[in-house]
């Protein structure tokens, strides 16, 4: 590796930071791998256990609130199973994202690798999670059959985005909560208030469309949360359901402003990662 | 071509702790008044306007002190650290072995830990696949190395991380002491490995507290005190100067 004459605060840096970083594909990718293998080694079935607890999860889930809400669970359950997969990505990113450098402390002291690395090991055994969980939805198919047309390919760009997102979410966190550690707890306590506050057990178009305008009228003030609109953009094409260009402008717009302040940060900051862990 | 060059690089750590941040000495420190620019985080100098110019062929020995600052050069020269203020430019593939335990992982085998902590020293998967009989070979760890690393001793430990270590082909091969804790056979063996990758490396820094180690590798060194380069030349000329005459027994009276 070698390193410019130019002060650490550099763009350039931080950009070959990312670049390195992502060269190094056969490390971060081997180190994922290895995350996942690892949490369920001495178990029998493995990383299939990702698959059943989700399935178990969302069964569960699906189950009590079609109850409660009134709904078939041929709706219900579809529904919750796609949002808590994808909301399961987005958590993970930002959790664990706001740990990325405290919790490889011992590798950022003693090998001079580009911090981007851990970002994308972290990334990247999202992703692998995700694509676990997706066997859960397969099944899900065969059980209940939704409309999905050629426009459901869609989720795949979505899914790109999403994974856009996740990186500076959690390169964003991780450099923050790398110097200020309060923020590690605090993050992790948002992250599952909004849980509650973003579509995913609850079903938004019928709170749109409640009789009582009230209640309308409180259900469209969860456009202001931007969890909704990256849930929508994947949902909506695998259930086969109505696709709205205004979830694709927000989420685009998102990741552009997202990626700007990271770099701003990054900038300054990724020098002080190293002493700061 | 391998280089490491840093000029003033001065390297400082803020100490955070919980009193520094906490909202009462905050206020205090309002009412009070004029400790302002004490106030802030306190900071340790681990390095002051260090300047060194290291070529390819170097063979530098580190000397000095526990807490002169040796660990906190080499993280500098590996590109870890990037100065707080003045320069520094690492040009090369840099192989640091501060640690032989970093990157190795309990729950897997050893011949899986082999491959990871080969990518982490800058191998690539297919060039670890090519030198893994070579070291399952030097570690004498025989079937072992299909059980997970939970179950090695802290010496078998070792003589893996050697092997991995002593495998590689590093442009530029930053060593802390502290390679110990394996018996006097193995060590002798390691010791050979241990030279012939000093000789492929194109520049060596070795942090070290035992001359002979020194001799045995070094033509220059650094002493380090207090966080500034105290001395910088020819090894004998250093380790005389640090350890006193003694340190290096004179050679006008013995070979020519």
């Amino acid at each position: 590796m070698s390193s410019a004459r130019t002060a650490p605060t550099s763009l350039a840096k931080t950009l070959s930071d990312l670049q390195v970083g992502w060269g190094q594909r056969e490390l971060w990718g081997h180190l994922g791998w290895q995350d996942i293998r690892q949490r369920y080694r001495r178990s029998l079935l493995g990383p299939i256990w990702i698959t059943i607890s989700m399935a178990v999860t969302a069964i569960a889930l699906g189950i009590l609130y079609a109850g409660l809400f009134g709904n078939s669970l041929a709706e219900q359950l579809p529904y919750i199973l796609v949002g808590f997969i994808v909301w399961g990505f987005i958590a993970g990113c930002i959790n664990e994202g706001s740990e990325v450098f405290i919790a490889n402390e011992g590798l950022i002291k003693h090998l001079p690798s580009p911090i981007s690395v851990h970002v994308y090991r972290l990334v990247w055994r999202q992703v692998l999670f995700f694509l676990h969980n997706l066997l859960v939805y397969a099944v899900m198919l065969l059980v209940f059959p939704q409309p999905l047309t050629w426009r459901s390919l869609a989720a795949i760009p979505a899914f790109a985005l999403l994974v856009a997102n996740g990186a500076w979410v959690a390169l964003l966190a991780g450099i923050v909560s790398t110097r200020f550690r309060d923020l590690t707890p605090i993050t992790q306590s948002i992250v599952q208030l909004m849980f509650f506050m973003t579509p995913i057990v609850w079903i938004y178009e019928d709170f749109l469309n409640n009789p009582n305008p009230t209640i309308a009228e409180r259900a469209r003030l969860a456009e202001f949360n931007p969890f909704l609109h990256f849930i929508e953009i994947i949902r909506s094409p695998m259930l086969g359901a109505d696709q709205n260009l205004r979830h694709w402008v927000v989420v685009g717009v998102i990741t552009v402003v997202g990626w700007v302040m990271t770099l701003v940060v990054m900038r300054r900051y990724r020098a002080r990662v190293a002493y700061w862990v | 071509m391998v280089s490491i060059t840093t000029r003033d690089a001065s390297v400082d750590f803020p100490i955070f702790d919980a009193k520094s941040r906490s909202l009462k000495k905050t206020v205090l420190g309002l009412v009070g008044g004029n400790i302002a620019s004490d106030a802030k985080v306190p900071v340790i100098q681990a390095l002051h306007d260090v300047t060194v110019d290291l070529q390819h062929g170097a063979r530098v020995g580190l000397v000095g002190h526990n807490g002169a600052g040796k660990s906190t050069l080499l993280r500098l020269l590996a590109g870890i650290y990037e100065p707080t203020r003045g320069s520094a430019l690492v040009e090369g593939k840099v192989a640091p072995v501060f640690d032989l335990g970093v990157g190795m992982d309990p729950e897997i085998s050893g011949y899986e830990n082999i491959l990871i902590r080969g990518l982490f020293l800058g191998m690539t998967r297919k060039q670890m696949e090519a030198r893994v009989d070579d070291i399952a070979e030097f570690t004498e760890l025989g079937d072992f190395l299909s059980m997970p690393l939970r179950t090695y001793s802290t010496g078998m430990r070792v003589r893996l991380a050697l092997g991995v270590v002593t495998s590689i082909d590093p442009e530029i091969l930053l060593l802390d002491e502290g390679i110990g804790a394996v018996d006097a056979a193995f060590l002798e063996k390691a010791r050979g490995r241990l030279s012939d990758l000093v000789e492929r490396a194109g520049l060596l820094v070795f942090a070290s507290h035992s001359d002979e180690f020194l001799r045995q590798l070094c033509t220059s060194a650094i002493w380090m005190e207090h966080g500034q380069i105290r001395q910088q030349g020819s090894l004998k000329e250093v380790l005389r100067a640090y350890k006193g005459p003694d340190a290096w027994p004179d050679e006008a009276h013995g070979a020519a």
